[in-house]
């Protein structure tokens, strides 16, 4: 079996970094934050958080704030309730949350919730349970979770719950893995997993896994390594990890590598990008792979880094 | 990001790429000038229409043009044609960029903005959502759109159910099709009184729906979960029911009031030790449900006031329902006999948490014995480790009818609720496991297995409190292993389910001639999972050992337990013994020779009702230490887990975490703890 090249997706998430002038990289300009998000979360489970500058990334974040207290993908861009999150996680991960004025991001936060419970991602109103976790992922990591209506944003997830046990953008909308991730996260932080029917999305999640070992995100889909992230923790936090076969998915990822340039693809022999380099890893973490940080799966931030927050002397 | 195949790059590559990044940089760069600058000129606002045909992903375009479209809808001189033609405008650059990219949140929303200014008409939407749909069946940003139409400009849902319906017989593989249906259906049952009548003539024709998918190609999924709800609405009863309690009707309890350690003191075997004065009263439902209290169950004996008793659901964290709730009743410690009657929901207000009233009031009845004991003048003393000693359990096995002891149905509630509206469920699934069976007939496939092993337990729980055995479990064993062997990427999953039908299915045989029996051996059973709590209530000591159980999820029921061995099996976490923490009785723990400390990935950290959850009132105070050399962060799943612990008795050894630092740490958690590992503490 293949193995992880970690000095090589080291050296490709710098590079990735550093190169602002590709095609690629102007196209994804918008969601920098994310990037950065996706990029130093996998640096830091790869042990290698210390090879950047923390002073440049901080600077660059707050640049990114804007008055309402919300987060800009990038310098210039609209704040949306999506990049405040990643700012606030990469600040987490160098243990820098205390640059933040924190009333002021939840005051952008609280502004965003509907009558309904619901989470709109900015001022236009566009509402996904994705927006949901978000905010309740990013208020719990700054402490301040009780500023939200909990109850209302519980029920709302809830009534977005399928008839196959799984979880949609919004109420009726087709059970995903991503949507399925965020509401579980959502649930998991709130102590609100006694909703969930485990045996029932149990069986949904691990049969997504395919007979290449890969998952894919619902039925009659390819897999993706982006899945191993999305219905992998999942699994985790309702405790059905073990209905999937997990060395066939660690040989999946794996075989998605780019060994000799480094960085991970979607599918074996696609084009590598950050996205599904940090994914690869998240997932090799979560399935145990030897040399790892592992991971929490509810805040997608390594388990020091989580403790760290809540039991910090 | 998805599906581009991997290539070196050439350097004619490169100089392309870098040419259309400089060219998409300079247009960004102009288009935040505009933005910024509040300037919103035909031109200005064509610029963003341009950079959004490149890159509808760039979302501060799509909120400029709402701020555009606004700020021309408040200009003095705009009139209804003027309207029009900018709304137009945008839903001509939405239509451009889906083009580019039919997944684009931001497009998506931004047509639904505009719709919400009141512009285009439910023929236009549909007609748009036809072509992409056609394009790609699985769109959900599509599939949402058209919910929203549909609801927005009130389409009726038999109208939509057609659509469902021309979608699936266009390609059966059509996963968003099946769901839509099924999500239309549920409303449609919901909305119409009655719903049993409309359940009775819809679920048939669903069937055969379904079985066309099905059966036209089993390793397409698709079907599988549509097929799975409509098993569900066919032997879900919506009203909540009891299952089991403990005491059992008509049971006799015998309660002895001290706790000693020698072995006379276990015998008759029938005896409950209380070292608390109380016993508890257990109640085990079919699904979960809240509203119980004094009010909805009314407890009847000469020694206690129903008012005082106060029921506690057995769940995690802060939650109101549970399938399993609990009282305790005071005893007083003179020599008495009385008896005791429970009455279940003759008042309402128990529900269940799908929103059904429980209406079928049952109850039961038993007698208390309670002996004090003589107490010795010395203290309680633990001369030798409390051993599962052989004749004290019931073995657990396969004997002939004879020698059976219905021991475990006392507890299980006699319904007789069931009425001959209800023939109606039995024949579709006598139909279904007919179809099925001919399936398997023509083709081995793994969804006909393992909806064949669904159909026959649901089957045997829907007659089973009349048939009072399970007609199929030799059969369902057999599927269940013969899927282990035939998708054996999934060999876990059915072998819990193989592990829950095995609990369920045996009878325990007297091995003494006990009338109540009280220990349970249910040792080297390959059990990877624990079920039917509900014929288990009973137990007091539980022998669990040689397993391969990674979880004690339900264990919570089982509150009589006061000795518990969990010995060689597969837990692979401290927090996986949360269960634990709400057996008030358990004295006697063995979590010898598990995986504890093995894997760095806790999977049970949000199952149990971790400090790391924000449920209100979250017992852990993250400012505490144990000692003042003990941090809480490095232990606080040990001290979350074993705080509240009343053990007497405790191994560990053989967990990868337990050394002799974590076992002091231990030591100190639980400062009752009288013996670890087989060593005395002080």
């Amino acid at each position: 079996m293949a193995e992880l090249a970690v000095d090589k997706h080291v050296k490709y998430i710098l590079a990735v970094e550093k190169n602002k002038d590709s095609f690629e990289s102007v196209v994804m300009d918008h969601l920098r934050m994310n990037g950065a998000y996706w990029g130093l979360t996998a640096l830091d489970l790869l042990g290698k958080l210390d090879s950047v500058n923390v002073d440049e990334v901080i600077s660059w974040i707050l640049k990114c704030q804007h008055e309402s207290g919300g987060f800009s993908g990038n310098i210039g861009h609209d704040p949306h309730i999506l990049y405040t999150l990643s700012a606030v996680q990469v600040l987490a991960l160098f243990n820098k949350l205390d640059v933040l004025d924190i009333d002021k991001v939840a005051t952008y936060i609280t502004g965003l919730q509907n009558e309904d419970g619901s989470f709109s991602g900015d001022m236009w109103g566009e509402v996904d349970t994705r927006f949901s976790y978000i905010a309740i992922c990013c208020l719990s990591i700054l402490c301040c979770l009780g500023k939200i209506n909990v109850e209302k944003a519980v029920s709302y997830i809830l009534s977005c719950k399928n008839l196959d046990g799984g979880f949609g953008c919004t109420p009726g909308g087709e059970s995903h893995a991503g949507q399925i991730f965020c509401c579980v996260g959502a649930l998991a932080l709130t102590g609100s997993l006694h909703y969930v029917d485990k045996d029932l999305l149990g069986w949904w999640l691990c049969e997504r896994q395919v007979k290449s070992g890969g998952l894919n995100g619902r039925p009659e889909k390819l897999p993706d390594v982006c899945y191993s992230w999305w219905v992998l923790s999942s699994l985790i936090m309702i405790d059905r990890v073990h209905w999937i076969d997990k060395e066939k998915l660690v040989k999946f990822i794996l075989d998605c590598q780019d060994v000799e340039n480094g960085g991970i693809s979607d599918r074996p022999d696609d084009a590598v990008d950050v996205y599904h380099t940090y994914f690869g890893v998240a997932g090799l973490s979560l399935l145990n792979y030897p040399g790892l940080k592992a991971i929490d799966p509810a805040y997608a931030l390594p388990v020091d880094v989580v403790n760290r927050i809540f039991f910090s002397g | 990001m998805h599906g581009r195949p991997r290539k070196a790059p050439k350097p004619e590559d490169e100089a392309a790429s870098s040419a259309k990044a400089q060219k998409l940089r300079a247009l960004q760069t102009q288009f935040f000038t505009f933005h910024h600058n509040k300037i919103y000129t035909k031109e200005a606002v064509e610029l963003s229409a341009k950079l959004l045909e490149i890159n509808p992903e760039s979302y501060t375009a799509w909120n400029y043009r709402k701020l555009a479209v606004e700020h021309y809808l408040n200009l003095p001189d705009c009139n209804p044609d003027s309207i029009k033609s900018v709304l137009d405008d945008e839903l001509r650059v939405v239509e451009n960029a889906l083009r580019q990219n039919f997944k684009s949140y931001g497009a998506w929303h931004h047509r639904k903005w505009v719709l919400s200014k009141g512009h285009s008409s439910i023929d236009n939407e549909l007609r748009l959502l036809d072509k992409f749909q056609k394009a790609d069946s699985r769109n959900f940003h599509a599939w949402n759109y058209r919910r929203y139409v549909a609801e927005s400009m009130k389409r009726s849902e038999q109208d939509e159910l057609k659509y469902a319906e021309d979608m699936i017989y266009t390609n059966f593989s059509n996963y968003s099709a099946w769901h839509n249906r099924s999500v239309l259906l549920s409303a449609l049952f919901e909305k119409k009184a009655g719903g049993f009548l409309l359940k009775e003539k819809v679920l048939p024709e669903e069937y055969e729906f379904i079985h066309q998918a099905i059966f036209t190609d089993p390793d397409d999924q698709s079907g599988w979960f549509y097929h799975l709800w409509l098993l569900d609405q066919t032997v879900t009863t919506d009203s909540p029911l009891l299952a089991s309690s403990w005491p059992g009707h008509g049971s006799d309890v015998l309660l002895v009031g001290d706790r000693c350690y020698n072995g006379s003191a276990f015998s008759p075997f029938s005896a409950l030790h209380s070292d608390s004065g109380s016993f508890p009263i257990v109640l085990y439902f079919n699904q979960p449900v809240g509203g119980v209290n004094s009010s909805t169950v009314t407890v009847e004996c000469g020694f206690n006031k129903n008012e005082d008793l106060f029921w506690k659901p057995l769940s995690a964290s802060n939650s109101q329902t549970a399938r399993v709730w609990v009282a305790h009743l005071k005893v007083p410690s003179s020599d008495l006999h009385s008896t005791v009657e429970v009455s279940v929901g003759h008042s309402k207000g128990i529900i269940s948490t799908r929103g059904f009233v429980y209406s079928h009031p049952s109850m039961f009845s038993f007698k208390v014995h309670v002996q004090p004991m003589e107490r010795d003048s010395s203290q309680v003393s633990v001369a030798e480790n409390i051993s599962l000693r052989e004749e004290n359990f019931k073995v657990y096995g396969t004997q002939s009818e004879e020698s059976i002891i219905d021991s475990f149905d006392q507890l299980i509630i006699k319904n007789g609720h069931e009425t001959t509206a209800s023939n109606w469920r039995f024949e579709a699934l006598a139909k279904e496991i007919e179809c099925f069976r001919e399936l398997l007939s023509l083709v081995d496939c793994k969804i006909g297995k393992l909806t064949l092993a669904r159909l026959l337990k649901a089957y045997d729980a829907m007659s089973y409190p009349f048939a009072n055995k399970l007609v199929h479990s030799e059969e369902v064993l057999e599927l269940y292993s013969d899927l282990m062997k035939l998708d054996p990427t999934h060999y876990q999953f059915y072998k819990d389910e193989h592990s829950i039908v095995l609990l369920q299915k045996y009878k325990v045989s007297a091995s003494s001639a006990i009338c109540d029996p009280i220990c349970l051996r249910l040792n080297n059973l390959s059990l990877s999972r624990m079920g039917a709590f509900e014929k288990l209530l009973w137990v007091q000591m539980l022998d669990l050992s040689h397993n391969e159980l990674q979880s004690i999820e339900g264990l919570e029921a089982m509150q009589l337990l006061s000795c518990l061995s969990l010995r060689n099996n597969k837990l692979r976490s401290l927090t996986a013994l949360e269960p634990l923490r709400k057996l008030k009785s358990l004295r006697i723990l063995d979590i010898s020779y598990n995986q504890i400390g093995d894997q760095s990935i806790d999977t049970t950290r949000y199952v149990c009702s971790s400090p790391l959850s924000h449920s209100v009132g979250s017992e852990l105070n993250r400012d505490e230490t144990v000692t003042s050399d003990v941090a809480l962060i490095n232990n606080w799943e040990a001290f979350f887990i074993f705080k509240d612990f009343n053990l007497n008795q405790l191994d560990i050894v053989g967990n990868t975490i337990a050394d002799e630092k974590f076992k002091s740490v231990l030591v100190k958690i639980m400062p009752k703890l009288k013996q670890l590992d087989g060593k005395l503490l002080d």
